[in-house]
């Protein structure tokens, strides 16, 4: 797919004299350059301008956990992530954790063990369950809903949610092959 | 949220040539209270300097301190070693604040620095807040108030410095190393930070410009006992209603020394020093807790909405120094 980013037009009360930045980086493995308004934070270029859609807009403001991605192998809020921050980062997002067109083993997890009910919020939290596997941080159940407390669920799907992620570090974590 | 000019210095001297004191200007670290109050409109900066690239990060042993530099994360600092051996209450301190998402963003600097949670200063529909605009009054102390300070404020703001780990290393006498255009200075953390009193706009004692490059953190003697008690209205993720960051040496059924940070109750992160020296040579026990904790909140200011944090705090506090010295409550 070719995509032409748009750079957004300033807002009225700009700062007088203000361009954009190009930031060149890398995204599910494929390195993007992307120019953008200074303001435009990693969420809003994964979703407007890459049509990376599968990572959520929650709160905007770092309280939920919906946008929950990986910078260089560590679980970060997009929304408090700016674009021009990730120059030379490498970016992982729900749609880049899929092998060989295999879903990923916390994937499959969610779907086995019903690990959600609208579905909002499940991007963050399997981007954050593959990075508190990694952490080893998923040795109790107590571990597992402290070091996911990051992620909200309006829904209250906690309870499968705990379920998949315990079934996967049972079986050997995120790199055992399932 | 209004453009900014975004620049990335990689060295100190270009950042703070960057900055330049400029009232326009902002630092950006890990950017979880920067960006968040941009984008509520408290915060307008029209340059923002990004210091993440400066050779800031990691962690240092010196002499008996560990140096730690601004740009270490709180997770970082939380995994370290000597951090887990030897500083209980700043491992636990950090652990149990925000998020791991957060805490792989959110900067040692960065989270000296945060700002109040005062939901009237982080809202520019309200008009009357003296911290976000000098004269106009304070919201707070007329309206519904709840996560609000005790100690250390004024009848013209009652904001909380809500920071967990700035508590337990008040207790420590951390130092703050600074550098500026003047050069380099370092002040205690006990002198970092400024009550409310008049100017409540006025926070710390770090000049507009001035850069946080490392925090020294003096280790504990092997024989301290330390912890942080953090209570809250949830059971993880929320900022602390009240806090107690303890570290107790204790020899011979005597206490030798006592280091005390209360937190979610000050303007600033609250050391506890009568509190301490009522500890201070005194057998530990349930009824000499009791006088240090009326001791700590000597001289707390209150609305009704946060009476309660003045029996929550000395039940907080008395509850810590239970754990830490293991007697029977
Ligand atoms: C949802 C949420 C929950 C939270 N919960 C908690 C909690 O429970 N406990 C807790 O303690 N904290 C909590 N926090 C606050 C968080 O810890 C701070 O926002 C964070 O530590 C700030 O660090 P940062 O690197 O992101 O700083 P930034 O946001 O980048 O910067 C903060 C301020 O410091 C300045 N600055 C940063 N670094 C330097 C430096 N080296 N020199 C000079 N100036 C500098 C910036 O200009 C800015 O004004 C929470 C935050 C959020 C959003
Ligand atoms: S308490 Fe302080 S920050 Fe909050 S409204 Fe009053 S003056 Fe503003
Ligand atoms: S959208 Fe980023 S934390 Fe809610
Ligand atoms: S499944 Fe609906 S918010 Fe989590």
């Amino acid at each position: 797919m070719t995509f032409t980013p748009e750079v957004p037009p300033a807002a009225p009360d700009s700062h007088p004299g203000v361009a954009g930045t190009t930031t060149a980086f890398t995204v599910n493995g494929t390195p993007r350059s992307v120019a953008a308004d200074t303001r435009v934070t990693l969420l809003d270029a994964l979703r407007d301008l890459l049509a990376l859609t599968g990572t959520k807009k929650g709160c905007d403001q770092g309280a939920c956990g919906a946008c929950t991605v990986h910078v260089d192998g560590r679980r970060v809020l997009a929304c408090l992530t700016l674009l021009a921050q990730c120059e030379g980062r490498e970016v992982t997002t729900i749609e880049g954790l899929s092998r060989d067109g295999r879903p990923h083993p916390m994937q499959e997890a969610f779907v086995r063990h019903d690990g959600f009910q609208c579905g909002y919020c499940t991007p963050g939290q399997i981007m954050s369950a593959v990075a508190l596997l990694r952490e080893d941080r998923a040795r109790t159940d107590k571990d597992i809903r402290e070091f996911m407390s990051g992620n909200l669920c309006r829904c209250a799907a906690y309870p499968n949610i705990v379920a998949a992620i315990r079934d996967v570090a049972q079986r050997g974590g995120v790199d055992a092959d399932l | 949220m209004r453009t900014f000019e975004y620049v990335r210095p990689l060295d100190v001297p270009d950042a703070l040539a960057a900055h330049a004191g400029d009232t326009a200007t902002a630092y950006l670290a890990g950017g979880t209270t920067q960006l968040d109050l941009m984008k509520d409109g408290v915060l307008e900066p029209a340059r923002l300097v990004d210091i993440t690239r400066l050779p800031m990060r990691g962690i240092f042993t010196e002499g008996t301190a560990l140096r730690v530099g601004a740009l270490t994360t709180m997770e970082e600092l939380a995994a370290d070693p000597t951090v887990e051996r030897r500083l209980p209450l700043v491992r636990e301190a950090l652990l149990l604040g925000a998020s791991v998402q957060l805490r792989n963003m959110a900067t040692i600097g960065g989270n000296l620095l945060q700002r109040t949670r005062c939901r009237y200063f982080r809202d520019p529909g309200v008009a009357a807040c003296n911290k976000r605009a000098p004269g106009s009054g304070c919201a707070a102390v007329t309206g519904p108030a709840r996560m609000h300070a005790i100690l250390g404020v004024s009848e013209r703001c009652i904001a909380l410095h809500a920071s967990d780990v700035a508590v337990a290393l008040v207790a420590l006498d951390a130092v703050v190393h600074v550098e500026g255009p003047e050069g380099d200075r370092s002040v205690p953390l006990t002198e970092f930070y400024v009550e409310a009193g008049t100017r409540p706009e006025v926070e710390h004692t770090l000049g507009h410009g001035e850069l946080i490059t490392a925090v020294e953190i003096p280790r504990l003697p092997e024989t301290t006992r330390s912890g942080y008690l953090k209570v809250r209205d949830r059971v993880s993720y929320e900022f602390a209603l009240t806090s107690a960051a303890v570290a107790l040496d204790i020899e011979n059924g005597m206490i030798r020394d006592a280091r005390i940070g209360l937190g979610g109750v000050g303007s600033k992160p609250w050391r506890a020093a009568a509190a301490e020296e009522v500890l201070r040579d005194a057998p530990p026990g349930p009824a000499v807790f009791r006088e240090a904790a009326e001791a700590a909140v000597t001289g707390a200011w209150t609305v009704p909405g946060t009476e309660f944090k003045v029996e929550l705090a000395k039940r907080t506090l008395v509850r810590q120094l239970t754990t830490v010295s293991e007697v029977a409550p």
